[in-house]
């Protein structure tokens, strides 16, 4: 299943192409691949000038001569930012992990449940239910952060992982895509197990969500990169060092001019690298989920 | 004898209404299980975004100063405040403008990388990565990129060097609002994180377009390249284009992170949302002017929504199942 979508992808044929051959096509298929190499190239450069500034010395970054590559590459840069007093960079790094990952199962585990409780249970006031959910769609999280605060706040919940993580779970748009999923489920795979006397709850667990991995993986992806990448919520709530996540330390070192800048490099090398791995290896569900969904967050 | 006639003058209504709640042989109740699915979710959703909602709507009658429970009630004088403040008001001026410049060029640029990755033969997966790759990073790194090595100020910046080379001045790309170069250092961040986002959903429809269609226009006249590109894959994508522009245009009415990141600090090129963190979350702790703020904003939102609502017919016909 999963394969099938990049197989496809890769050998559907380029429609717009006019049948291949003659001198022509040679000539606009090189024109094509030096346009692409261009685009590619400059999309590569901010890359690039992370990882030669991450391991240059800071005289290199600011020298008079521009240099392409650091003359004598500064690994020790890497031990440095852990060891380093000034930058607490290895504890946001850490709590970016702990808090994108808890988001990411707990908004999967809520949003799912609650997409094929409207999708699939039959229930007198399940479109009013659904209209509420609908409802809070129009209104951005981004700007209710304001009185999210104010009430996580009097919560008591200010610089801890529960105030980071337990408000963004409640996404009425991930919900909104499950239950769009299963509208579309097999209804004959449920009606099966329903046969063999499995409940709802029994047939979610065993039936719809083991023949559901390939959204969830896709979701999953999202979720995570969106909680990793998120910065306005976390910067409202982590107002202690000890709390901040690496996009809101990163901001902090940008501002602050404490941090020398090679460390500043290298501390955003480390908060996009494993982005970068999940990105490499989940792709494939991650391509599927946008064009399946049409949307990020 | 009675009894059967009541049950059968009842009975069509009670298979009318089966639907909703049937007592078919299953375990547990529809609905108590569709409470069990979906209560955990309707519970956060009711304190975490339906609470802050009303309460932030109440704080903006109040005056809300350093403290979430006002008691000086001072009716619509928070909104009358905003309306009327320059900075505020200033700020959707800033996103008309931003979302001018962003909203085209990103359009135009993923459609592009689409156009182009669609027609490779060879290392269409390579360059689809790299196009996509952005997308990982956050506004906040490309931002900390864009400000401290490639539009830095100063001599060593990497287009400072580069226009060195033709022999033009050093360019104060952030720190001077005139001219506004600032602009474009933001759009270029933001065109470099989205695009390749957008290319996707591109190239999604780009394969969903029938290759006959090619064909026939071919067999019409129509020369390949532009004359295909206008009257067939165009007007194919138009479907796209329109949710693209309008995702786009929702996503800069956000617009923070870089904004944030890149002009910390001055007083120019403020958006809605930096405006209302600085106002409510600020020295001045003003909640009930952020709050009559953010109502104002979500209501402005919500106006953009609906009419993209009508628009595209979203959300109809779907929800009567």
């Amino acid at each position: 299943m999963t394969t099938t979508t990049p197989e496809v992808r890769e050998s559907a044929p380029s429609s717009d192409r006019p049948r291949r051959g003659g001198r022509g096509s040679v000539m606009s298929s090189t024109g094509l691949y030096i346009a692409t190499a261009i685009a590619g190239f400059l999309f590569l450069i901010p890359f690039y000038l992370l990882i030669r500034n991450a391991l240059s010395t800071d005289a290199d970054i600011t020298g008079e001569n521009w240099k392409f590559f650091p003359t004598d590459v500064q690994w020790g840069n890497i031990g440095e930012l852990f060891t380093d007093e000034t930058v607490p960079f290895g504890q946001s790094l850490w709590n970016s992990a702990v808090v994108a990952t808890l988001h990411t199962v707990g908004v999967l585990l809520v949003c799912s449940l609650a997409g094929y409780g409207l999708a699939r249970i039959p229930y007198r006031h399940a479109n009013k239910v659904f209209y509420a959910v609908l409802g809070t769609l129009m209104v951005p999280t981004a700007i209710t952060f304001v009185p999210s605060f104010v009430l996580v706040s009097s919560l008591g919940w200010v610089d801890t992982y529960r105030g980071l993580i337990i408000p963004g779970l409640f996404s009425g748009f991930t919900c909104f895509l499950f239950r769009q999923y299963f509208l579309g489920f097999p209804k004959e795979l449920e009606e099966a197990a329903r046969v063999d006397g499995l409940g709802y709850w029994g047939a979610y667990w065993r039936i719809v969500v083991p023949n559901s991995l390939n959204f969830f993986a896709a979701m999953a992806t999202i979720t995570f990169i969106n909680g990793w990448n998120s910065f306005l919520w976390p910067l409202v709530i982590g107002q202690d060092p000890s709390s901040w996540t690496v996009q809101v330390a990163l901001s902090n070192y940008m501002t602050n001019q404490t941090v020398v800048f090679h460390l500043i490099f290298m501390a955003t090398a480390f908060s996009i690298l494993p982005l970068v791995f999940v990105f490499l290896f989940l792709q494939r569900w991650l391509v599927q989920g946008i064009a399946q969904t049409g949307i990020k967050g | 004898m009675s009894t059967t006639k009541t049950r059968d003058l009842a009975r069509p209504a009670a298979a009318k209404a089966s639907p909703a709640k049937p007592r078919r042989a299953l375990r547990g109740s529809p609905t108590f299980n569709f409470w069990l699915f979906t209560g955990p979710f309707l519970i956060g959703l009711a304190i975490f975004v339906y609470a802050p909602i009303l309460w932030s709507l109440w704080l903006s009658f109040f005056e809300a100063r350093f403290t979430v429970t006002p008691d000086k009630f001072v009716g619509f004088e928070n909104y009358t405040y905003m309306l009327t403040n320059d900075d505020f008001v200033g700020s959707l001026g800033t996103f008309t403008v931003f979302a001018a410049f962003i909203v085209p060029t990103t359009w135009a640029l993923s459609l592009g990388l689409a156009l182009l990755v669609n027609r490779l033969r060879f290392m269409r997966a390579f360059f689809r990565s790299v196009f996509f790759l952005p997308t990982a990073c956050s506004y906040v790194a490309a931002s900390l990129i864009w400000k401290m090595s490639i539009f830095s100020g100063v001599r060593f910046g990497m287009m400072n060097t580069v226009l060195g080379w033709f022999g033009i001045e050093n360019i104060a790309w952030l720190a001077d609002p005139s001219p506004p170069w600032y602009w474009f250092v933001i759009v270029t961040a933001r065109l470099w994180l989205q695009s390749g986002f957008y290319m996707i959903l591109f190239l999604a429809a780009l394969q969903n377009i029938p290759g006959e269609l090619y064909e026939a226009a071919a067999i019409d006249g129509a020369k390949p390249g532009w004359q295909t590109f206008r009257y067939i894959t165009l007007p194919q994508l138009r479907a796209t284009s329109t949710a693209v522009i309008l995702l786009l245009l929702i996503a800069a009415y956000q617009a923070f992170d870089e904004f944030y990141n890149l002009l910390s600090k001055t007083t120019w090129g403020r958006p809605p949302l930096v405006e209302l963190y600085y106002k409510a979350l600020g020295e001045s702790q003003d909640y009930g002017a952020g709050s009559a703020g953010a109502v104002i904003l979500t209501v402005l939102i919500c106006a953009v929504t609906l009419l993209q609502g009508k628009f595209l017919g979203f959300g109809r016909g779907e929800e009567s199942k």
